[in-house]
């Protein structure tokens, strides 16, 4: 007789071995896949994941086949229209899958690429594949500074708010105990005694004088308080802001502004992975700065000279009114074409060392140069600063933008 | 919709008057349902005891109505999930971990999540006891089709079918895979992920050119496959001696001098070859090449029996389902549910409409084995000139015989009859090289039939799909090169990733490896392929 098992509340991820295995076998693939969506997708695609296709020649398993080619005849179903003899002309392309059907061939894959969907997270794993925040396990584990009030048990001394009534009358109930029981035992003999000898006047001095001393006993002692007790421990930050700083007098073009939003965004991305929240702050500069919102950065056109100081004196001042005391992980990403004049590239290298470098986790300077052969005067003062977590770069073209992100991290991560 | 079958199909329900008696034995009620007229259950919802009771009744009717020998049955209910599972490993209930697998799956699992294809009712695996999976989404109707197909069409099929006997056991399947998966992982664990992946690989590539078709497979259960690949690692270690490697060797003229060509004869069997002769390869990766080419001899048969196999599990559950309505054990709601699936799995559509994708072997299957049965119940003319010795027999002999001993490229170059040509407006068209255009070969009429039904026959030979490729030379003495020749069939030339699969066995062989191709009279053709180590 036939058995009928359910088998329903068996394991259901029989698959995850082999599909890891395949995806450790084209990791590299879909990494290369997923390098060049970011050249070709526009921005707000980016952070929605989605899927690879990997062209099937590449996944294909090849065996000894016939191709295209030779003799043969195919049977098919359905005709109404042909009598022997008649001819047709030849389906194009490989005859695959085509209305008439030449090559018979059954079953062949008609796709051209495999699809692969990835949920966003693989996706972002992929494309920031390797990349790591500097000092990312440093401010997580060891130099964190920002703590929080935790409990860790009683202590007998504190302030009366932090006073444990519970607890401290727990204290004296044992205490109390302890102390009498010797009293007690006593007065128990000697009522035993009184009960069968009588009472005399010795053993009825004896009994007050145990009782009076079982009364002395009190209630509550300064001994018997217990106080909550609270430690700070270190917590990890996981906030962070980003600072985006730009440009925007009249040489920087439209085109130079769409290389600064591909960097600003994809550091965005990046951030906003490895922080609970992300704040962001724009800060445009002509020879004044102003902070403004995202559209007014990107698109509102404004001209005048460039002063790169008055710009980074204002982020100085954002953060001191609102990202204070090392509460907030902060990044600094900065773009220019170069361009600066005077003592201004000088100052601007003085403040940045002196008063922002030990405030932020990251500062990047990104340059959009016209030319990039020449070596510009902000460029010149940048390049002299060394700090492990600062980094300049050079972008000429949208292509590049990924590869510098890379480059930078990686540079700082090697630091 | 190109639904001939279906309005064809009424004429030969079993349960149609007239039917019965012409079969010349009333059929007698089995014991089980001698209560008669009672409903085994309305509605679809399913349960385990109602799973059971609808197994008895169809074993019931196809045991002792139509003496269908079977297999006994395991019915295992699986969740969606599990079914995608399934798919992935081949239909295997268990199989070594490959990332091919992994990627069957993924694509699976995108086509059913995007609600490209829907998943298959049931799967069923040729081993004893028959082991069906049934998805818990079916309703009951659905259950008690998958029932009647699988476990009683496919399940007798599997039993007897003379392909399935000589080259497969379905006793040994399963404790096999349960060995070779453990056997798998265990060399990933000692030589690395990479190192058994590149074997794998490589042998997947020659998987189809790793099948006997002339020799007899023994059976063995897991753990005397385990002792014998124990045996064979320690007998190759103990006739390794040093010292040989110090005599003398001849000199080349005097060792060529008398030699025979090594094989003697071509061999067809690439995965066994390499086997057993592959100088290069360790114990551990002639065992992985050892378990894909078994893997390869298992699924031999199902390829050849196609038509065959689905044509007749979908006959019986047909038949077997009317049987239940006869006895009044369903009602007609519940038929109207199995019928509409049936008459979807039976869809053949034509060259020129949409999702056209060759010939339906569910279709052609059913429709020759509904036919088979029609020429024995009802032949015309045209039948008794066709097929003298069959009609007017006994439908069931007659089916059972063709289930026994056909496989498909024989089934239809015997039993497809003008009438079915004619059904399914059957055409064949002629691609030949030298002509710029194709040409219509012969079509359903007088002067086409035995011609069509000749070319459909061929189409299923497993020998127009599958290249003729055989070792033919070992230098044994010399480079230790080995040669494969490919001869041509009618001037077909091999697909462009041949020289992909060649690199696979120049890494399973370690030495040069060449593929030269020769016509049907042994003259070379184009040039010889040949990749050195």
């Amino acid at each position: 007789m036939s058995i009928v098992i359910d088998r329903r509340l068996n394991d259901r991820n029989k698959s995850a071995g082999n599909r890891a295995r395949f995806l450790r076998r084209y990791k590299e693939q879909m990494k290369k896949a997923v390098t060049d969506m970011v050249g070709e997708r526009s921005i707000t695609d980016m952070d929605r994941g989605g899927s690879v296709n990997i062209p099937v020649r590449d996944i294909a398993e090849p065996s000894f086949r016939h191709g295209a080619g030779g003799d043969q005849e195919s049977v098919h179903a359905g005709n109404h229209s042909f009598q022997p003899g008649d001819r047709l002309p030849r389906p194009s392309g490989d005859g695959q899958g085509g209305g008439g059907g030449s090559s018979g061939g059954e079953g062949g894959d008609s796709e051209d690429s495999f699809t692969f969907a990835l949920t966003r997270e693989e996706f972002l794993s992929l494309f920031f594949d390797d990349l790591e925040l500097p000092h990312l396990v440093r401010n997580f584990l060891g130099e964190a500074r920002d703590h929080k009030w935790q409990r860790a048990g009683y202590t007998a001394s504190g302030v009366p708010a932090n006073l444990s009534v519970l607890r401290s009358l727990r204290t004296a109930l044992g205490r109390r105990i302890a102390l009498g029981s010797a009293i007690r035992r006593e007065l128990d003999l000697l009522e035993q005694r009184i009960a069968a000898e009588g009472l005399d006047p010795a053993l009825e001095a004896e009994r007050v004088r145990l009782r009076q001393r079982l009364k002395q006993i009190p209630f509550l002692d300064e001994l018997d308080l217990r106080y909550r007790h609270r430690v700070r421990v270190p917590q990890p930050i996981s906030r962070a802001v980003m600072f985006c700083l730009m440009d925007v007098s009249a040489s920087m073009n439209e085109e130079k502004k769409d290389l600064a939003k591909r960097f600003f965004t994809l550091l965005y991305l990046f951030l906003s992975r490895k922080y609970e929240k992300v704040e962001l702050v724009f800060i445009r500069h002509t020879d004044d700065a102003q902070e403004v919102d995202e559209e007014t950065f990107f698109h509102d056109p404004k001209s005048g000279g460039t002063v790169v100081l008055s710009a980074l004196k204002l982020m100085q001042e954002i953060i001191a009114a609102r990202y204070p005391g090392g509460q907030w992980n902060i990044y600094g990403a900065q773009v220019s074409d170069g361009d600066a004049f005077g003592a201004d590239p000088e100052k601007s290298r003085a403040l940045l060392v002196e008063q922002l470098l030990p405030q932020l986790r990251y500062y990047a300077y990104i340059e959009t140069p016209d030319d990039p052969q020449r070596v510009s005067p902000l460029m010149h003062a940048y390049s002299r600063i060394e700090a492990g977590h600062f980094a300049t770069c050079s972008v000429t073209e949208r292509s590049q933008v990924y590869p510098v992100l890379r480059e930078l991290f990686r540079r700082e991560a090697a630091a | 919709m190109n639904s001939i079958l279906v309005t064809e199909t009424p004429a030969t329900l079993p349960g149609a008057a007239g039917n019965g008696p012409a079969d010349g034995n009333t059929p007698q009620l089995p014991l089980a349902l001698s209560g008669g007229g009672r409903l085994l259950s309305t509605g679809s919802e399913w349960t385990f005891e109602l799973l059971g009771r609808y197994d008895e009744a169809i074993h019931a009717i196809a045991a002792n109505e139509f003496g269908l020998d079977t297999y006994p049955n395991q019915i295992e209910v699986i969740a969606s999930e599990q079914m995608l599972d399934a798919y992935a490993s081949v239909g295997l209930p268990i199989s070594y971990p490959h990332w091919s697998y992994g990627k069957e799956f993924i694509r699976n699992e995108h086509l059913y999540r995007k609600g490209a294809r829907g998943l298959a009712y049931e799967i069923v695996i040729n081993s004893n006891p028959c082991i069906s999976y049934l998805m818990e989404e079916n309703s009951m109707p659905m259950q008690a089709l998958v029932i009647a197909h699988a476990c009683y069409g496919h399940n007798s099929f599997f039993k007897g079918n003379y392909l399935f006997r000589q080259w497969t056991n379905a006793d040994a399947i399963v404790d096999y895979m349960v060995f070779a998966r453990r056997y798998v992982l265990d060399c990933e664990e000692h030589h690395g992920h990479a190192a058994v992946e590149e074997v794998l690989d490589s042998c997947h590539a020659l998987m189809s050119h790793g099948v006997d078709r002339y020799r007899h497979p023994t059976p063995l259960s897991v753990e005397e496959e385990r002792d014998r690949q124990r045996d064979r690692e320690e007998h190759a270690w103990q006739r390794y001696d040093e010292i040989w490697k110090t005599v003398p060797r001849k000199r080349p003229a005097e060792r060529r001098r008398g030699e025979s060509p090594f094989p003697e004869e071509p061999q067809e069997n690439l995965l066994y070859f390499i086997e057993k002769h592959a100088p290069k390869l360790e114990p551990w990766q002639r065992e992985l090449v050892r378990i894909t080419r078994k893997l390869a001899q298992y699924f031999y048969p199902q390829g050849q029996t196609k038509v065959m196999n689905e044509g007749w599990a979908t006959f019986w559950h047909y038949t077997l389902l009317n049987r239940l309505y006869d006895h009044r054990l369903v009602d007609s709601g519940f038929m109207l549910e199995v019928l509409q699936s049936h008459t979807n799995v039976i869809t053949q559509r034509g060259y020129d409409q949409r999702g056209y994708g060759g010939l339906n072997p569910y279709a052609l299957g059913f429709a020759m084995m509904s036919d088979i049965r029609r020429i024995c119940e009802q032949p015309t003319e045209e039948d008794r000139h066709w097929f003298p010795d069959i009609a007017g027999g006994d439908w069931r002999k007659v089916l059972d015989f063709a289930m026994r001993n056909y496989k498909d490229e024989s089934f239809i170059g015997q039993f497809l009859s003008p009438r079915l040509m004619r059904e399914f407006h059957l055409f064949a068209v002629a691609d030949q090289a030298s002509d710029s255009q194709l040409r219509i070969d012969s079509i359903h009429n007088e002067d086409g039939y035995r011609r069509l039904r000749r070319l459909l026959a061929a189409q299923y030979n497993r020998d127009n799909q599958v290249p003729d490729i055989q070792v033919l030379r070992y230098e044994r003495r010399g480079d230790r090169s080995l040669t494969l020749r490919h001869r041509q069939h009618r001037g077909r030339p091999l697909h462009g990733e041949t020289g992909e699969v060649m690199k696979h066995l120049s890494r399973l062989w370690g030495f040069a490896v060449r593929l030269e191709t020769v016509d049907a009279q042994d003259r070379p053709v184009g040039e010889t392929l040949s990749l050195g180590a």
